[in-house]
């Protein structure tokens, strides 16, 4: 970039900024990088479209007549809308206890908002096994009651909520902190409810921050294997989420379907990532952390 | 206690604010934080004391165990190595450099984040595979991937580049262009700034993002198994072990399992919050 701004007659055709690494050095540093994005991350992504049409667009469709299929979709969307909406209304509240005021022991709260980031999938399923499971603290008690958690859809909700829940609370606390307080404060004074001032002056603030959080939460909440498959049991037709039915297929050699239920996932994968980078240019000023 | 002085003291922990609704979000997020996250890690924790010290030692020090927890650790630190590596070349290229096809390359880094990792734990397999679309050239080379503990390096690799790249991006970002001025001024070659006045300063975001990957690829599940083989002893996950143990109903081998993965996890978050506090020292940012 220095090296473009400087006038060109001064510069003989071997000299460089001496801030700026030399030609052949910037093209092998770009070409490593690259290689290495395309190799490692752009490949596999390939690999699961090709596969999935290996036996050709009739073979890819007839996979979705299998009634399993159909029921793992249906089923990933159910949880993600129950798992999604839930962890956006904690994540606004969150927001605004944590933004809006000033309190003891803040820092300590948002790193327990964040603790389920850094626990196992695996755990995240397990907490729920050891509360809810047949051998679990409630087990007998829900097993008197004929309530099933555990192997059945709540138990995938729970797990799901579980290892969402930090998306949506992670990207509106530094926004609305960011944004400080006085446009609140002066809706107040001028006579406006808490819930008007929230929805006329604070959510326009954040439209697009919210947006990002609950895509990158949506898109977790419908990929999740781990912890699902902990609390899931794997009964088909019954609680199977997209995931799951894939290490089944997989499992019984039925290749092709594996891959053309995996294609739906890598098609939503890069759908949020297209979604999430327009997002990050055309708004980049009104998300959490500012331009990237 | 009269409800005077309940407001004492609540407005000496809180300062007092003309924005209403405090009491109705702080509630509504406390009770969910407790009820999906806190209860249930604690009970998890409290499950432990069902074993006795003994009971426990014996678990965690078995054999199965140990090997466990060795080859997630292990395969964990490879590849957050070899991240740190490439995520620094990746990170200085899409900072600094223009090039066709940049946008797409920034947007792609973020792929481990949005790929359901059972999406990515059958491609690689399907990559690595005997008779897949790599594994067919490098097996009859000797190499053996697929089903081996290179395998779960492999796909710890794709699981952690990310954290890498996006922790040193907004810090090569802020770098000020003088301190590389003066370092030429002052006769410094182009090497000797970038190792000397450039890299150092990027060394705390660096070790972040390490820590960062190796947290993930210790705990990670999905796109391990399908590529892995899962053997115990040889190419048997941590986590895949907790597995077992519940399909086995055996909670308590599962709980002490997972208690030590809490506590590993427990010590990465503290090195994190270390390096941050050593870097604002010693470099003034965060």
């Amino acid at each position: 970039m220095s090296e473009q701004s400087l006038p060109a007659l001064a510069a003989p055709a071997t000299w460089r900024a001496p801030t700026a690494e030399g030609r052949p050095v910037r093209l092998l540093l770009i070409g490593v990088a690259v290689a290495f994005i395309v190799l490692f991350l752009g490949f596999p992504l390939l690999v699961v479209f090709i596969e999935a049409f290996r036996n050709g667009a009739g073979a890819y469709f007839g996979a979705f007549a299998d009634p399993d299929t159909q029921h793992a979709i249906l089923l990933t969307l159910l949880v993600a809308a129950i798992a999604v909406p839930a962890n956006l209304v904690f994540g606004v509240c969150a927001a605004w206890a944590i933004a809006k005021y000033q309190f003891r022991g803040k820092a300590f709260l948002i790193t327990l908002i964040d603790l389920p980031f850094s626990v196992s999938p695996v755990i995240a399923g397990l907490i729920y096994v050891i509360m809810f499971g047949s051998h679990g603290y409630f087990g007998p008690w829900l097993n008197d009651r004929d309530i099933q958690i555990i192997f059945a859809v709540p138990g995938i909700v729970l797990a799901t909520i579980f290892v969402t829940f930090p998306f949506v609370a992670r990207e509106l606390i530094p926004l609305m902190d960011e944004q400080g307080t006085q446009d609140e404060e002066a809706a107040i004074s001028l006579g406006a409810s808490g819930w008007q001032t929230f929805r006329r002056v604070t959510l326009p603030n954040v439209k697009w921050g919210l947006m990002y959080g609950v895509l990158l939460c949506n898109a977790r909440a419908m990929g999740e294997f781990g912890a699902v498959a902990v609390v899931s049991g794997h009964i088909r037709g019954l609680t199977n989420t997209m995931p799951l039915h894939i290490e089944i297929l997989y499992n019984d050699y039925q290749w092709v379907a594996a891959f053309t239920v995996a294609s739906l996932l890598a098609l939503l994968a890069l759908v949020t990532l297209v979604v999430k980078s327009v997002l990050e240019w055309r708004f980049s000023h009104e998300l959490a952390n500012g331009p990237r | 206690m009269t409800l005077a002085a309940t407001s004492a003291t609540f407005r000496s922990w809180r300062q007092p604010s003309i924005i209403p609704g405090f009491g109705l979000t702080f509630g509504v997020a406390m009770v969910y934080l407790s009820l999906i996250v806190l209860i249930p890690i604690a009970l998890l924790i409290l499950r432990t004391t069902q074993l006795s010290w003994a009971e426990y030692w014996e678990i965690a020090t078995s054999e199965r165990v140990v090997a466990a927890l060795r080859l997630s650790f292990g395969a964990a630190l490879i590849a957050a190595a070899i991240n740190a590596v490439f995520g620094v070349i990746v990170a200085w290229v899409l900072v600094r450099y223009e090039f066709p096809g940049k946008r797409l390359i920034d947007a792609i880094v973020d792929l481990p984040f949005a790929l359901p990792t059972a999406v990515a734990g059958i491609a690689l397999t399907a990559i690595f595979a005997g008779n897949g679309w790599v594994g067919q050239f490098i097996e009859p080379l000797g190499i053996k991937v697929a089903y081996t503990s290179i395998g779960v390096v492999i796909a710890l690799t794709f699981i952690g580049l990310p954290f890498v790249v996006r922790t040193l991006q907004p810090v090569i970002m802020e770098i000020e262009r003088e301190t590389e001025e003066a370092a030429a001024t002052l006769g410094a070659n182009r090497r000797q700034a970038i190792l000397r006045v450039i890299l150092p300063t990027l060394v705390p975001a660096l070790l972040t993002g390490f820590v960062l990957a190796l947290a993930r690829g210790i705990g990670e599940y999905g796109s391990v198994v399908f590529i892995a083989g899962n053997l115990p002893y040889r190419t048997e996950i941590a986590p895949l072990l907790i597995v077992i143990r519940l399909t086995e109903f055996d909670y308590n081998g599962a709980t002490a399992i997972a208690t030590i993965m809490l506590a590993i996890a427990f010590v990465m978050f503290l090195t994190i919050n270390l390096i941050q506090v050593w870097a604002r020292r010693r470099f003034g940012y965060v």
